[in-house]
């Protein structure tokens, strides 16, 4: 059997005094698709952002793709490469074009040169649907817009994980859509997604497994279906019975 | 009282003394550029005996008036070598500079410092999540941004420095205003003498500002 994409052992993550994360044991097999619900303050981004170590994890283990990333030897720069980030807050780099954005990384790190990384990022584009916005500085797109251009920047890298933090939570209402239109589309293409998300419906069409997070620790792991209709855990059901009859 | 007659007296020693301000400002503004970035980096550093270096520097400079720093570098420097056995003695002209230098130094570095802990840390946090590393996002994303953020304030401190220059004149240096004193001691024309002044320095500072106009709009467009 193949080892698991991402594998994460007893992971502790304190900020101070506080323990965000307090124990977390996790595998992802390539190609799944993960979504992490929970109430806010409950580590779903720290969990993530521990992932490509953006957040030190204060004890633990985490091997994605054979290896182990939380090893002091391991080149963390690398290591990223392979793992694509969307933010909350997008983070489009204000002062380049919606196609510079895609193609700075690639070309600062001089995995391709220009005619190439001006080939794929215009592909990229096409993909997300803002080819005619090539040109665009950030501030001239809407917020779904610049977290497409996002999603076509961290793919320029070709990474082979994604992880979203809460990619539409930042948008207006009627611009989420094409945000997960995008996602959905990424799944089906076999990409290993891990989303933290308060988007339920998305959760339940895309997702091979739900995560509820609660307190540091994973309280509940199901198939969509099971974790919607029929939660084991009373604090899952809570949960789920706030956000999904507001 | 005679404002135009006074002014063809006084003009080719205020233009010489010009070029002399000119002269100091830019040169000490230039090594400030430099010596402000390193304090900057130093004082953004992990290391805190680095950051210590920055705080020190940028504390003195910030704790005592420009006029105590000039005696300090044209006097008290001097004499100290002196006990210690080095002949050395600055030029009004060598000394001055170093005291503008060293004084936008630490303000410039406050500048730097300021504008980059401006730039949204997710700027950071999304370069870094691309594979860059810390240098690679700070030369590409922050220091970019950071640049625009800081230049209004990048052009007061050379206004600033402009201004400050007059102050080297008490040494000796030859700018503007000595160059004024010296011939207000002789004829005793005052009042005309320094509203030339005033206004050679208020020309200067007003084509500076207009070029930092033109500067702001080009980046920021």
């Amino acid at each position: 059997m193949m080892n698991p994409q991402i594998k994460i052992e007893d992971l502790h993550k304190c900020f101070g005094e506080l323990k965000v994360l307090k124990g977390i044991n996790l595998e992802i097999e390539k190609g799944q698709v993960v979504c992490v619900i929970g109430p806010s303050g409950s580590g779903k981004s720290t969990l993530l952002r521990c992932i490509n170590r953006l957040e030190e994890p204060t004890n633990g283990k985490i091997i994605v793709d054979d290896i182990e990333i939380t090893d002091p030897k391991n080149d963390l720069n690398k290591t990223r490469r392979h793992i694509g980030m969307v933010f909350q807050q997008f983070n489009l780099f204000p002062h380049l074009t919606a196609k510079q954005n895609i193609m700075m990384a690639p070309l600062e790190l001089r995995l391709k040169n220009k005619a190439d990384a001006s080939r794929k990022a215009e592909e990229l584009l096409e993909r997300v649907g803002l080819r005619e916005k090539a040109d665009a500085m950030p501030r001239q797109l809407s917020g779904g817009e610049q977290q497409r251009v996002a999603i076509a920047r961290a793919l320029a890298m070709e990474p082979d994980i994604m992880l979203f933090d809460e990619p539409t939570s930042a948008l207006d209402p009627e611009m989420v859509g094409e945000v997960l239109a995008v996602m959905k589309e990424l799944a089906s293409m076999g990409m290993t997604m891990v989303v933290v998300t308060h988007e339920m419906g998305f959760a339940k069409d895309v997702a091979d497994r739900v995560l509820f997070m609660d307190e540091g620790i994973i309280m509940e792991e199901a198939a969509p279906a099971e974790m919607f209709s029929n939660p084991r855990n009373p604090r899952t059901a809570e949960f789920l019975k706030k956000v999904l009859n507001p | 009282m005679d404002l135009l007659r006074v002014f063809g007296e006084v003009q080719p020693l205020l233009t010489k003394g010009l070029w002399i301000t000119v002269e100091v400002t830019v040169l000490s503004l230039m090594l400030a550029l430099v010596i402000g970035l390193i304090s900057c980096f130093l004082a953004l550093s992990k290391r805190a005996p680095l950051r210590w270096i920055s705080k020190v520097y940028v504390g003195l400079v910030r704790g005592t008036p420009l006029l105590v720093q000039v005696f300090y570098i044209y006097f008290a420097i001097p004499q100290l070598l002196q006990l210690m056995g080095f002949d050395l003695r600055f030029t009004p002209f060598i000394a001055g500079l170093i005291t503008l230098t060293l004084n936008a130094g630490a303000y410039l570095s406050e500048i730097f410092r300021g504008a980059i802990n401006a730039v949204n840390p997710g700027q950071m946090e999304a370069a870094r999540s691309l594979g860059l590393s810390h240098a690679q996002a700070m030369k590409k994303v922050v220091l970019p941004q950071a640049f625009r953020i800081c230049l209004p304030s990048l052009v007061n401190q050379f206004i600033i420095t402009l201004k400050d220059s007059s102050l080297i004149s008490v040494i000796g240096l030859a700018d503007i205003m000595y160059q004024a004193k010296i011939y207000v001691g002789r004829s005793m024309e005052a009042f005309a003498t320094y509203t030339w002044v005033a206004i050679y320095y208020f020309v200067i500072i007003s084509i500076l500002t207009q070029v930092a106009k033109y500067v702001e709009r080009k980046v920021s467009s």
